[in-house]
């Protein structure tokens, strides 16, 4: 017993004589290794002696520390202190300590994640996990497995403008599979929630299209979105992936939405009644996916798609000749559809409403503005950097020792000159 | 145009009316009859009349004497060849309305088959006889004879492959035109139009042996395969060639009264202006032709001339009679309304605006009808403008070219941007995965 209470003093002793410099950092991070076993039995114990540390500046103990009390079951009670103490951590802790442990990291945040879902107030995650996120980060092109948690608990929580904080960085560094999938998927839910439809497509095209070896359930719900998204953004669906998707995909997503297909194909007819009666048939598959506030989303869209067709071949027209060739019931419910898309940018039209006429105008866009020439300038240097970075990775790749150990091996050696450029062994 | 020494007013109200007041015309419109079917079938000869008559009988349906008409000139023609399978359905369709004259004739039938077996017979030791001694000739004669005895008994599979066996023993140009034509025959026949196109081809290898005549219906059948496939335009051009040698030497395929009407209503779905005027109206030799479809020449000038009423008015009346046409068939609906749409583009192009009630007249139908039949235009991208609906006005429009331009540089930017990011990310996916499987393997 005492052996283990001097263990104890003196492990605590250690973290705060070891946290000032870094080469006393990596000494401490050492030492905590090789007393792991220490740590988790004397758990309770250390609980009480985390008083003594400071998460700000002791980080790497506090982690150990917390992390450890965190691994045991823990009752409700205890789950609000420890949601508590989880947060206040995270909001102290010093970055670059962190990151020589981040499993740990990743362990207590996701611990956390569970217990407030436990609790049922999703909200009070939102705003640590972000701070989770940030400090975790290498960079912000470095995906964590902390985002898909992130994005998950903002749409618990409905907060999604703060998701869309996030979304907004580009990523280019992906460790895990299951967390991009994850990722994309939450991410396009967001999108959806704020209306930022071509986002939404964005992402939950990545899911669609990127590389896996066996389907995932992740990848068949986010293909069912991406077919009613589509819809609502672009007006038509095309059931023919693009060539980089990967087989497993192209054989098999489709077998398991069948009814969003179907759906895809009955609003490329472009009758709004049969598209309804489909709708209602199919009310009770969409609804077990979740899905039923979309399906509506993408009913109400396609008058959208019928009235903007009309602005291709009209100047003027009645707005009773526009209930019918939309197929709405009277005039003034076309009057109002008509209002609800000028309202949101999506026409240029005036209504007037002595003879009952609509005038479709032109698109005042003249691309004669300072702030045109402004947006088209970021564009050209967006893409500049985009293409460099492209052709970095490329250089990157072929230096690569592992790809030029595949290369050589699997290149097919048909024209003499070919044996020059690559060894046939590379080892190293 | 006549009467150029007139007021121009009354050219201006020409235009306007587009033939619309009868007064003015000066020649009376000739509504197509119905099809006398005697002189029709009289243009024809050898299998094809007797399909054509079988097309006429089985689809001109409202007209009950037409029909038995055509089933009875079937019945004498076929008694005069050989073919007793044709025979056999013919009396079916009949189904004893004619009287007693035409019905079954199982007398007739057996007799022809009895001498089929024996011709076949003979046919053969013949053929095995030149086969053992060789000589080239002859057994290009035999497999040629054999090809005709089957197609003369309609086994027009048969008949083909015996055709094309001559191939190999054929010496001279003239031999392989000669195979040539005749599997051109058979395969119109079979409906295969694909044979008929790559056997035009390897008779037209040997430009030396043909004469016009040969030209003339090699072009023809090519003309003819290329309307089944759908290719108007280069159907329009062959027919266009084909030189007024062809007279009646074709029968047993095609009447020169087909190629006029083939070749016009081709060319007029499927020309610009300039084509047709060159190729059509100013052509001597297609002139022959069209004289011999007075109707179809007229239609031609008026649709040239802009008289549109009276153009579309030409075609209604020759529509029922085109439908019993076994070729054109199937292709009337469409030619119909490629006519139209062009005549209604052709009608629009000079003008900044167009009054749709002036349209609707010139065109005789409802504005209502025309808005529609615009729309469906304009939203295809065939006519450049857009609908006044409130005073039924067609205004011409032209896409600003500049903006658009700047449309597409953002959006490319845009997708361009998406493009490369998610290539980014699915290279880090793979190498990724890449790394896993290596580290699974140590």
């Amino acid at each position: 017993m005492n052996l283990n209470m001097n263990s104890v003093e003196s492990l605590v002793a250690q973290i705060q004589g070891l946290s000032g410099s870094a080469e006393d950092i990596t000494h401490l991070h050492g030492l905590l290794k090789q007393s792991e076993e220490l740590i988790q039995s004397e758990s309770a114990r250390l609980m009480g002696c985390l008083a003594e540390l400071d998460p700000s500046k002791h980080s790497l103990g506090y982690l150990y520390i917390l992390e450890a009390c965190t691994s045991t079951v823990i009752s409700k009670e205890q789950a609000n202190e420890m949601v508590i103490s989880i947060a206040r951590f995270i909001n102290d802790c010093a970055a670059e300590q962190i990151h020589l442990a981040p499993e740990k990291f990743i362990s207590i945040c996701k611990k956390f994640k569970d217990q407030v879902m436990l609790l049922e107030a999703p909200m009070r995650g939102v705003v640590p996990m972000l701070t989770a996120v940030r400090k975790l980060q290498p960079s912000s092109e470095h995906l964590t497995p902390l985002h898909p948690d992130f994005l998950l608990l903002c749409l618990l929580a409905k907060c999604y403008k703060t998701g869309l904080r996030i979304l907004e960085d580009d990523i280019f560094e992906v460790d895990q599979p299951r967390d991009f999938f994850l990722y994309c998927y939450y991410g396009g839910m967001i999108c959806v929630g704020q209306k930022h439809f071509r986002k939404a497509l964005e992402l939950l095209h990545n899911v669609v299209t990127a590389p896996m070896s066996t389907v995932n359930a992740i990848a068949v719900e986010a293909y069912k979105k991406y077919v009613l998204v589509s819809l609502i953004h672009l007006g038509q669906f095309s059931t023919s992936f693009p060539k980089y998707t990967s087989s497993v995909a192209q054989r098999n997503l489709k077998t398991f939405s069948q009814p969003y297909i179907e759906l895809a194909n009955c609003y490329g007819d472009g009758k709004i009644s049969e598209l309804e009666t489909f709708v209602q048939a199919n009310r009770e598959t969409f609804e077990s996916d979740h899905n039923l506030g979309l399906v509506k989303q993408v009913v109400s869209s396609m008058y959208k798609q019928n009235i903007q067709r009309l602005t291709q071949t009209y100047l003027t027209l009645s707005l009773q000749d526009i209930a019918n060739t939309v197929q709405l019931n009277s005039s003034k419910e076309a009057e109002m559809h008509v209002l609800q898309m000028i309202q949101d940018g999506e026409i240029y039209a005036t209504i007037n409403q002595k003879d009952g006429m609509v005038r479709f105008l032109e698109e005042p866009e003249q691309y004669k503005t300072c702030e045109m020439i402004e947006r088209i300038d970021l564009s050209n240097q967006r893409i500049m950097t985009l293409s460099k970075k492209l052709t970095a990775m490329d250089e990157q790749l072929s230096c690569d020792p592992q790809y030029l150990g595949k290369a050589g091996r699997e290149r097919q050696r048909f024209d003499f000159d070919d044996f020059d450029t690559v060894p046939q062994k590379f080892n190293i | 145009m006549e009467g150029e020494d007139e007021a121009s007013t009354q050219m201006i109200d020409e235009i306007y009316a587009n033939g619309g007041d009868d007064g003015q015309r000066h020649r009376p419109i000739i509504s197509g009859e119905q099809l006398d079917i005697e002189a029709y079938a009289a243009l024809y000869s050898g299998r094809t009349k007797i399909t054509r008559l079988l097309f006429i009988a089985n689809h001109g349906d409202n007209n009950a004497s037409m029909q038995l008409e055509a089933l009875r000139m079937a019945y004498d023609e076929i008694k005069k060849g050989e073919n007793t399978q044709l025979f056999r359905e013919v009396v079916q369709k009949i189904d004893g309305r004619l009287g007693p004259n035409y019905g079954p004739d199982p007398a007739w039938a057996d007799s022809v088959d009895r001498r089929a077996e024996l011709r076949m017979e003979k046919l053969e030791n013949e053929l095995n006889a030149y086969r053992t001694n060789l000589i080239k000739e002859s057994i290009r004669m035999g497999y040629n004879d054999f090809g005709d005895f089957y197609y003369a008994h309609g086994a027009l599979g048969d008949a083909f492959k015996n055709y094309v066996r001559t191939r190999d023993y054929c010496t001279t140009s003239k031999h392989i035109i000669h195979m040539c034509l005749n599997a051109i025959l058979v395969s119109i026949e079979m409906g295969q139009f694909t044979h008929v196109s790559s056997y035009v081809g390897k008779a037209e290898q040997n430009p030396d042996a043909l004469d016009a005549v040969t030209v003339a219906k090699l072009r023809a059948a090519a003309g003819l395969a290329l309307l089944e496939a759908k290719k108007y335009k280069l159907a329009a051009r062959k027919f266009l060639e084909t030189g007024p040698e062809l007279g009646n030497n074709y029968s047993e395929v095609i009447a020169p009264q087909d190629i006029a009407t083939y070749g016009g209503l081709c060319a007029l779905a499927s020309f610009d202006r300039a084509e047709l005027k060159n190729k059509v109206i100013d052509n001597i030799n297609f002139r022959n032709f069209l004289e011999l479809v007075p109707e179809v020449r007229e239609l031609i000038h008026d649709f040239y001339s802009s008289h549109y009423a009276s153009c579309l008015d030409y075609l209604g009346n020759l529509k029922a009679n085109l439908l019993l046409d076994i070729h054109l068939h199937d292709h009337v609906e469409k030619l119909y309304d490629e006519i139209r749409h062009k005549a209604l583009i052709q009608y629009t192009i000079p003008f900044v605006s167009v009054d749709l009630r002036m349209m609707a007249n010139a065109f005789k139908t409802s504005v209502a009808g025309l808005e529609k039949e615009l729309e469906a235009l304009i939203t295809d991208n065939q006519i450049q403008a857009r609908i006044d609906s409130h005073n039924k006005i067609l205004y011409a429009r032209h896409a600003d070219q500049r903006n658009a331009t700047f449309q597409r540089v953002l959006q490319t930017g845009s997708e361009f941007d998406q493009d490369v990011r998610a290539m980014l990310l699915r290279t880090s996916l793979i190498k990724h995965d890449y790394n896993q499987r290596q580290t699974r393997k140590l």
